[in-house]
């Protein structure tokens, strides 16, 4: 089960700056286990976030993103008291999708 | 293959940039941890710890919400700031993680084992006492460090902390005061705090529990202690021992005062 995204969004003059921590292990199938076998990859593929019914990013994630990782953009268009809604699925189908309102600025 | 006298003056060539890429380089660490601090992951275990603290669990089905980390029961705001203290409950000085494994015996009912089964996280295998340690430490933060240190055990496990912040063994003949005892000492590019100077105590102690970018985790002060004594090749520190929290004592005396940044983060 996933865990909860954190997501700050907040007004920086007349765009949107989100950030946002999301907890997964991120493992790049690369790595060993104790035992000497290879831990299968798992990761992020696709992050979508929107604002009021608009995609304001898509992005297709690899392993080369650190483990429980950290996004900060911004976007125009949006206004205090709206929702952004944040969501990714990763190479195993686990899915999450987490909102916060956006705050004055 | 260059001659040995051509390989001499390149050493010498490179000689005087190394003080400045020094410089740069550590610079460059600085920045680094400026970017990484606005996100810091330890949140996510701060978030999860809330939950974990609130939520009924054990063979008694009860929640932490009634632990009493030394400020009454039932008060976690401002707590993490007084710890290590002497619990007259338990007759011991206690640190705020084995006060939480008390509270996990005496209010859910797990053995002591239990509560201290998997107190470091590896990949894969999440620590409970980790989210709950940076949930703890994270209602103190902004608040200075106010350790007690006047009831006799108290006083008697300082003794003991310096004891062993001195003592050198083992097979490298290492003290804690071998790399803690000078200002400016580090290790690759880890600065080494010198513990019994407050200013460095202030800046370091206060920033544990710490998210390690390196190992994907919140580490804890207990972690911290277990991982110099391994270093040191010193035996095992026992989890929550009388030892590892007679250090504490002794480090927090130094570092009282300094402002609570925990969780914080680290490479």
């Amino acid at each position: 089960m996933a865990e909860p995204m954190r997501i700050r969004a907040n007004m920086t003059g007349d765009k949107v700056e989100v950030r946002v921590l999301m907890a997964h292990e991120m493992e790049t199938g690369q790595r060993k286990d104790g035992s000497g076998k290879l831990v299968p990859a798992h990761f992020i593929q696709n992050v979508t976030v929107t604002c009021t019914g608009r995609t304001v990013l898509s992005a297709q994630w690899g392993t080369s993103i650190s483990k429980n990782p950290f996004m900060h953009f911004r976007f125009k268009g949006g206004k205090p008291g709206d929702k952004v809604t944040i969501s990714w699925v990763d190479n195993k189908g686990e899915r999450r999708t987490d909102e916060a309102v956006i705050a004055g600025g | 293959m260059p001659s040995p006298r051509l390989a001499a003056l390149l050493i010498a060539a490179a000689l005087p940039c190394a003080g400045l890429a020094q410089q740069d380089t550590q610079k460059e660490v600085e920045r680094y941890r400026q970017l990484l601090a606005e996100g810091n992951p330890a949140d996510l275990f701060e978030a999860k710890g809330e939950e974990l603290w609130k939520a009924r669990r054990g063979p008694k089905n009860a929640s932490l919400e009634q632990c009493d980390l030394g400020l009454g029961a039932g008060v976690v705001k401002g707590a993490f700031a007084h710890l290590p203290r002497y619990f007259a409950d338990t007759d011991r000085v206690q640190d705020m993680e084995s006060r939480i494994v008390t509270c996990m015996v005496t209010l859910q009912g797990f053995t002591p084992e239990q509560a201290m089964k998997n107190p470091f996280s590896a990949p894969g295998r999440p620590s409970d006492m980790e989210a709950l340690a940076s949930y703890v430490a994270g209602e103190s933060k902004g608040m200075k460090l106010d350790t007690p240190l006047a009831h006799p055990k108290e006083v008697e496990a300082f003794r003991v902390g310096e004891q062993l912040f001195y003592r050198r063994a083992g097979p490298h003949d290492f003290a804690c005061v071998s790399c803690h005892g000078d200002n400016g000492k580090r290790i690759r590019l880890q600065d080494l705090p010198k513990l019994t100077d407050p200013n460095d105590a202030q800046k370091i102690f206060t920033t544990w529990p710490a998210y390690r970018v390196s190992q994907g985790s919140v580490r804890t002060m207990q972690h911290r202690l277990y991982d110099c004594y391994w270093q040191m090749r010193h035996p095992q520190l026992d989890y929550a021992s009388e030892a590892s929290i007679a250090l504490e004592v002794f480090m927090a005396k130094y570092a009282n005062g300094g402002e609570i940044r925990a969780p914080g983060l680290k490479r």
